[in-house]
């Protein structure tokens, strides 16, 4: 193999990496806004089509037609599941997406380990074997972990059918396995011993140890931390490309695996702020809420007000303000085009209408907001929580649909919740508030709701798709 | 490069990813959220640099490499393409 660029120094190629990191680094301020985003996006993937591209080159890999192959099949397999994808199922779409990332991280680690223990018998430093072992466990345990979290969003893994205690005594011991294993690679080095082959299954070892420590780890954590756990995976997968550009002495795998790092760990804060959970909540800790269900109705009896598509019609008809609050029911009953065709309706009688978005409604923060994008709700018209706050009391009408625990009162005023403090939409301020839910069920949190059996609260009972289509139809026939 | 080079680019990365992805507002986050996973793809780097080897590549890294390649590739191109499509549909408008 010839590299095609053998004659040009090295610097060439890591002048190259620098021009890749600027496109990633500027491609992600042009994510600040979503009128640039577009562009960003794109020259983000520039950056990396660039950075693939000169390494090619550069390597000499430019005749291997197994790379080729490698990289359509790769490219046949993403095009596929992204195109296939529905939005509501995006969540788990990243997550797998990022398995395959921490994957191949751990496959790479591996790769220069058994091809410098082989025949070539290079000198192994002690930085390589360090950093290999790092990148093998968070690659491995991000590839499972990954895995378990899209089937939990999935439907497809079920809860954890062992004690809590039991599960952290697996962790402990698989964790203590994998560092053991990584701490048997770097010795080793450190003394130097030859031959070199034998060390390679240590590290598998730690391969598996750590891979059967994502599973342990994820499957015990509720559905509704899902996202959470995801974004936290995907800080790990950039520092694993972070951690094999140590072991590569490649730049452009530390800056870009930095950058995802960094990423991934403000996600998480921010979801884990807006939902009023610490890390350690969401990684160790259920939200309780089984205890608490027994008081359920004795807040609901009698205090429930039923309403009919009519009846809200007649309300809608006379408001001068509507806010519309979606959440994931509405998504996963695919409502969000008739309850965009209704917002449009109302706009077009005059009626200021405009979206509350939750941070975390949907699956994951945006993730509302590219739903209701896709049905062609206006950016403008959706409204952030401290935004929308302020305007509730002088909101006529509020429809909540498929939304629960973010416009759950007990956040504010019961103090022992297991969601106290948690920032939610203060809909009750409002003239009248629908509720349209499939029943008076409990939403992620797993506690009742006191907003149902307030005085100006009204529970429009059905599928989302099915009220919202039925109100629309209504309010056009009474407004025609 | 040393260790300590690499880690001060990884430390002066770590600064600009923080100054910048603060600025993010949360409507994007969702097509952020995949537009880094692509980014992490980049590990694709990594596999193609082994799949090359020095020419004495054994067999074993050659197919541990190539699978490395194809894991990458999907979560590149599957990363950037959701996030492309969930922001034409911000940019649209």
């Amino acid at each position: 193999m010839v590299s095609v660029l053998e004659g040009l120094p090295q610097s060439g190629l890591e002048l190259m990496y620098l021009v890749a990191a600027v496109m990633f680094i500027q491609g992600l301020r042009d994510m600040t806004h979503p009128r640039t985003a577009v562009r960003g996006n794109g020259l983000s993937a520039g950056g990396m089509a660039l950075a693939v591209v000169v390494t090619v080159l550069y390597t000499g890999l430019f005749s291997l037609p197994l790379l080729g192959a490698a990289l359509l099949i790769g490219t046949a397999v993403g095009v596929w599941l992204a195109v296939s994808v529905e939005t509501t199922e995006m969540p788990q779409l990243v997550g797998l997406f990022n398995g395959f990332g921490g994957g191949a991280s751990a496959l790479v680690a591996g790769a220069e380990l058994v091809d410098i223990a082989g025949p070539s018998s290079a000198a192994l430093t002690v930085e390589l074997t360090t950093t290999a072992a790092i990148a093998g466990i968070i690659g491995s345990v991000t590839l499972v972990g990954s895995f378990v979290a899209a089937g939990k969003l999935h439907g497809l893994v079920g809860d954890w059918p062992f004690d809590a205690r039991l599960g952290h005594a697996i962790k402990a011991a698989l964790f203590a396995v994998a560092v053991l294993a990584g701490l048997a690679l770097v010795v080793r080095t450190a003394l130097g011993t030859a031959p070199l082959a034998p060390w390679v299954p240590t590290y598998w070892l730690l391969v598996g140890a750590a891979a059967l420590l994502g599973v342990v780890l994820v499957y015990p954590i509720g559905g509704a931390d899902m996202p959470v756990v995801i974004a936290l995976l995907n800080s790990y997968s950039g520092l694993a490309a972070a951690t094999t550009g140590f072991v590569l002495n490649n730049t452009a795998l530390i800056v870009a695996g930095t950058l995802v790092g960094a990423s991934g760990l403000i996600l998480t804060v921010i979801m884990c702020e807006s939902m009023n959970r610490s890390l350690t909540n969401v990684l160790f800790g259920g939200l309780g809420g089984s205890e608490s269900s027994e008081d359920q109705p004795d807040i609901y009896e009698g205090n429930i007000t039923e309403t009919s598509p009519e009846e809200v019609t007649m309300m809608l008809e006379v408001a001068d303000r509507v806010v519309i609050v979606p959440g994931y029911g509405m998504a996963v009953a695919q409502a969000q085009h008739a309850v965009a065709d209704l917002a449009a309706t109302l706009a077009d009688n005059g009626v200021d209408v405009e979206f509350g978005i939750h941070p975390v409604a949907g699956r994951m923060p945006g993730h509302m907001n590219a739903l209701l994008a896709e049905a062609d709700v206006h950016y403008e018209k959706m409204r952030e929580l401290e935004e929308v706050n302020p305007t509730f009391s002088e909101t006529d009408v509020v429809l909540i649909t498929g939304a629960n625990d973010v416009v759950n009162p007990s956040a504010n005023e019961d103090s022992d919740s297991p969601i106290a403090g948690m920032p939610v939409l203060e809909v009750w301020d409002a003239g009248s508030v629908i509720v349209n839910k499939r029943s008076l069920s409990h939403g992620f949190a797993g506690i009742p709701n006191p907003l149902f059996a307030k005085s100006n609260t009204s529970m429009l009972f059905g599928d989302a798709k099915d009220s919202m289509q039925e109100l629309l139809a209504q309010y056009q026939e009474a407004t025609e | 490069m040393t260790l300590v080079e690499n880690l001060t680019l990884f430390v002066l990365a770590a600064f600009v990813g923080y100054e910048i992805i603060t600025k993010i507002p949360t409507n994007l986050h969702t097509p952020l959220m995949s537009g880094a996973n692509a980014i992490s793809g980049i590990t694709l780097l990594g596999s193609v640099v082994v799949i090359a080897g020095s020419g004495e590549t054994t067999l074993l890294a050659t197919v541990l490499g190539f699978i490395a390649v194809v894991m990458a590739t999907i979560n590149v191109v599957g990363g950037y393409l959701v996030s492309h499509f969930m922001l034409a549909e911000f940019g649209g408008q």
